[in-house]
């Protein structure tokens, strides 16, 4: 997030898209709710009824894979009407005159015609969001898991420039992210192309860096980018790729096109898991390590605003189970390098000197309420608000990016749009199906149909369907449901009794690599 | 800034502070029930009464604004003997054997103000009204006996939560607080609940407890241990409780800047993950076909040499770009760290990611 969860306290308006907030980022969620009832204006823009729109000033409601068609509609009624920050715009950005011309094309009627979305509504959205004072958008994977994905980033991002909605309270482009310590996944170099602090592996002076601190030299550094999840995948399954190392990732349930990654996992000379469960990845693996969970070890989370926090060790690990940073430096240690680490204190202590957005973190500054990246010194508060006098490349660009259909439309064969997300009570593949109450609420995956779509079907609510992608098939209840639009059906990928993402289409976004969970075509069955 | 007399001492506070705020901020203690510092003032159970110089009765401290002028007086015998009377009828409503086996002794707002007060006796006898105790969910269990009435739970859900799940119903004695759908009592499956447990966090008795560690902890055998909710990405933070080296329930902790003590179903119900019989205890080593799921325990040091051996002879013989690593959005950033140096440092390879992106 660019802003604080907190700030969503101060926005005069917000707009939510491609988030299911009170379901996947409860307290968030509660937040938005507690702003509406102070006065703030609430735009929800999501295919799907959900409980927000309900909050909403104004619900709108797209197609599924229509998200950028809607954002540049917005900001095509924002220049039309002159409803942009030009003061923000002259000092803060470069490229708007290209934006503005590439918008024009998409007037409120052909954006109408795109997303099923009815003009005067995009006509008052952008209304609502220019005139602020302060606007913040919180997004989620209903805006990145597309092949337009990073181009809807950018357009958001264009979005709020145009309104100059970033660097202030209240304000900011917001992503939810997804899990609890995703975010410091991403920071701590746990990508392809990125050291500790997004410092890119093909600048020599970074890996020159890295090699002092870890004592080895700096050939042994790769220049290159390395493979992304995806690309190891297919890497493996044309041997390319002989070996894997999965720490606490359950990539055979949470991958699109499952039985692809089951067969590259197959085609593996060795593969090690590192879990607390018995995975239906770690099935797969020749040696399985057992972890702990996060009640069970010391450590940090960075959670979705950038904020450092510390996790205490209340229990130990069942059995022989070890915390994971203790497994992991044994196995370095007997490849022959050094890591006596005694805490995982004094890894964030290396951390610390080899991020410069995490200089000035250690665990005694945690204790309170965390620290907030980038905290760059000691004696730095850290960082509420991102973008406040700047933008890390100084100007702030506008992209153009232009609308492209999904990758895969419905035809005559597959006449359903299908789409995927998260419930309330579960939470990706693993944990929350091991836990009794949430098992006991929600037990069974359903999927939600169109109460017209399941009468020309002649489905009943309750009845069982299969649903067939070019893919795969899954047979699921069906939960005949307003919560859905016509043509649109929707499951959730949490159960391997009916694994949503044997369905969904590997096509990815060219640049984040992200594959597109939320549109692909099907076809629905009356079993 | 009004400036008003509390006990006859004097102090000046912000306009809009109640005089509950004002005696607080003195340090003088007024005793309360149903006020709770994140709600709104309910002004329900009347044990906050203070005297007001000028007016006819008492008035609720926690839901009066100090005005210019006001001279307040927190401990007259005739406060006294309301609040007596008051707590008398509470007492009397409230199951006489409740403490013995409630999981709030030792922690309950009501028992701590009776034992402050040092009432030993109850004049009252009533007959209140008797529901049965209400399990109809798998994570709270609601116990009317020991309902006080305060409102908490309703106010939580109103102000806080936002969604209007409780309401109190029927009249009189029959007063209760009640899962409520389109108005009617409804069983809390069927109401606009969400199972966040707030309620449960706000409720100054036993009426409201976890049902999985109904009867099985008591307040003092508890260690707390402040962490972060292992779910999604908003970082609540909450407060494991344990004992015997299990943990048997989580409340939200306070961090204002992140979750306020509130926390969502996931984090509050759904730790149990942690003490499955799933959980894996040894290293495993296959023996079967790969894919086919079966193992043997094995020692950590023979898995472990395992591991290193193979990642050794794969990036000797292929080079480290054969190898691909996966870390975890679910582990520290300590141990993320660890193993993106594994991979860049040991293995040679930048083939690292994660599932962020799903
Ligand atoms: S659990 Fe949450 S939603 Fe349900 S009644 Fe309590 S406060 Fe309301
Ligand atoms: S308690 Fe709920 S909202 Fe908070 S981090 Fe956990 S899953 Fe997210
Ligand atoms: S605390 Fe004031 S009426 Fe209950």
């Amino acid at each position: 997030m660019t802003n604080s969860i907190q700030d969503i306290g101060q926005a005069d308006c917000i707009l939510v898209i491609g988030s299911n907030t009170t379901e996947n980022h409860p307290i968030i969620g509660q937040k938005v709710k507690q702003a509406v009832r102070r006065g703030a204006r609430l735009i929800v823009a999501d295919p799907r009824e959900i409980e927000l729109s309900r909050w909403a000033t104004l619900w709108l409601r797209q197609k599924p894979g229509s998200d950028l068609a809607l954002i540049n509609g917005l900001l095509n009624v924002i220049v039309k009407e002159g409803l942009y920050d030009r003061e923000f715009i002259a000092s803060r950005t470069e490229g708007f005159e290209e934006l503005k011309e590439a918008v024009s094309r998409y007037t409120p009627d052909k954006v109408a015609e795109i997303t099923g979305v009815p003009a005067e509504d995009i006509i008052k959205a952008a209304r609502l969001y220019a005139s602020g004072p302060r606007s913040a958008i919180l997004y989620a994977m209903g805006i990145t898991q597309h092949i337009s994905g990073t181009a809807n980033v950018m357009a958001l991002a264009n979005l709020a420039m145009a309104c100059g909605m970033l660097g202030k309270e209240g304000a900011g482009v917001n992503p939810l992210r997804g899990q609890s310590n995703v975010q410091g996944a991403c920071d701590m170099g746990g990508l392809p192309n990125v050291y500790p602090g997004y410092q890119p592996v093909t600048d020599a002076a970074v890996r020159e860096k890295f090699a002092r601190a870890w004592g080895i030299a700096p050939e042994k550094l790769s220049p290159s980018n390395g493979l992304t999840l995806m690309e190891m995948m297919q890497a493996a399954e044309e041997g390319r790729l002989r070996g894997m190392y999965i720490l606490g990732e359950n990539p055979v349930l949470s991958d699109p096109d499952a039985a692809h990654v089951e067969k590259a996992l197959r085609k593996l000379d060795f593969l090690v898991v590192q879990d607390i469960f018995l995975t239906e990845t770690a099935r797969f693996a020749d040696v399985v390590l057992p972890g702990a969970a996060f009640a069970e070890k010391e450590g940090t989370f960075t959670n979705t605003e950038r904020r450092v926090q510390l996790l205490h060790k209340a229990i130990d690990p069942p059995g022989g189970a070890r915390a994971d940073w203790q497994i992991i430096a044994e196995i370095i240690r007997r490849l022959g390098f050094p890591a006596n680490y005694n805490s995982p204190a004094e890894i964030m202590a290396e951390i610390a000197q080899v991020t410069p957005s995490y200089a000035g973190i250690n665990y005694k500054r945690l204790e309170g309420q965390g620290l907030q990246w980038p905290c760059p010194a000691p004696d730095h508060p850290g960082t509420p608000v991102l973008h406040q006098e700047k933008f890390n490349r100084g100007l702030g660009k506008f992209h153009v990016v232009d609308y492209v259909l999904p990758d895969e439309e419905p035809d005559e064969e597959y006449p359903y749009i299908f789409t995927t997300g998260r419930l309330l009570y579960h939470y990706h593949t693993v944990i929350s199906r091991k836990s009794k109450g949430l098992e006991e609420i929600c037990p069974e995956p359903v999927a939600e149909i169109n109460p017209q779509d399941a009468e020309s079907l002649g489905i009943g609510d309750g009845e069982r369907v299969e649903l067939i992608s070019r893919r795969g098939r899954v047979q699921v209840k069906a939960w005949v449901t307003n919560r859905v639009p016509r043509g649109v059906v929707f499951m959730t990928f949490h159960f391997w009794e009916a694994a949503a993402n044997l369905l969904t289409n590997p096509a990815l976004d060219p640049v984040a690599k992200i594959p597109e969970y939320k549109v692909c075509a099907v076809k629905v069955r009356k079993l | 800034m009004v400036k008003l007399k509390i006990n006859d001492k004097e102090i000046a506070v912000p306009e809009g502070t109640t005089i509950l705020e004002a005696a607080r901020e003195m340090g003088v203690h007024i005793p309360t029930l149903c006020y709770h510092p994140k709600l709104r003032p309910l002004g329900h159970c009347r044990l906050c009464l203070v005297e007001v110089k000028g007016a006819a009765k008492p008035v609720a401290a926690c839901e009066t604004p100090a005005l210019e002028g006001m001279e307040v007086f927190t401990d007259t015998p005739r406060v006294r003997e309301m609040r007596k009377g008051i707590l008398e009828l509470l007492i009397a409503t409230h199951p006489v054997n409740g403490c013995y086996t409630c999981d709030r002794s030792g922690n309950c707002e009501l028992q701590n103000f009776v034992y402050a007060q040092g009432l030993t006796e109850c004049t009252f006898s009533t007959d209140t009204y008797r529901y049965p105790v209400v399990k109809d969910n798998p994570f709270i269990v609601r116990d009317y006996e020991k309902c006080i009435l305060c409102g908490r739970c309703v106010q939580v859900c109103r102000e806080v939560q936002l969604n209007f799940a409780l309401n109190m119903v029927n009249k009189g004695f029959k007063t209760k607080i009640a899962p409520v759908a389109n108005g009617e009592e409804a069983a809390s499956t069927e109401s606009p609940c969400v199972f966040c447990g707030q309620c449960v966090q706000v409720c100054p008795v036993g009426a409201l407890v976890e049902k999985s560690s109904r009867y099985k902890v008591r307040e003092w055998e508890l260690k707390k241990v402040r962490s972060v909710c292992s779910y999604c990405g908003v970082g609540c933070n909450l407060e494991l409780y344990v004992k015997d080296g299990k943990v048997v329930k989580v409340r939200g902790y306070d961090n204002p800047a992140v979750n306020n003590g509130w926390l969502c179903v996931k984090g509050r119900f759904g730790f149990d993950y942690i003490h499955s019989p799933e959980r894996l205890q040894q290293p495993l080593i296959r023996v079967g076909e790969r894919g086919e799921g079966k193992f043997r325990e094995a020692t950590w040091d023979e898995a472990l040499d395992l591991v290193a051996e193979n990642l050794r002879r794969i990036r000797d013989e292929y080079g480290g770009d054969s190898l691909g690593i996966l870390c975890s959005a679910k582990c520290t950033n300590e141990e993320n760290y660890l193993l993106q140096k594994l991979t860049r440092g040991v293995l040679g390879t930048n083939n690292i990611d994660h599932c962020a992106r799903l």
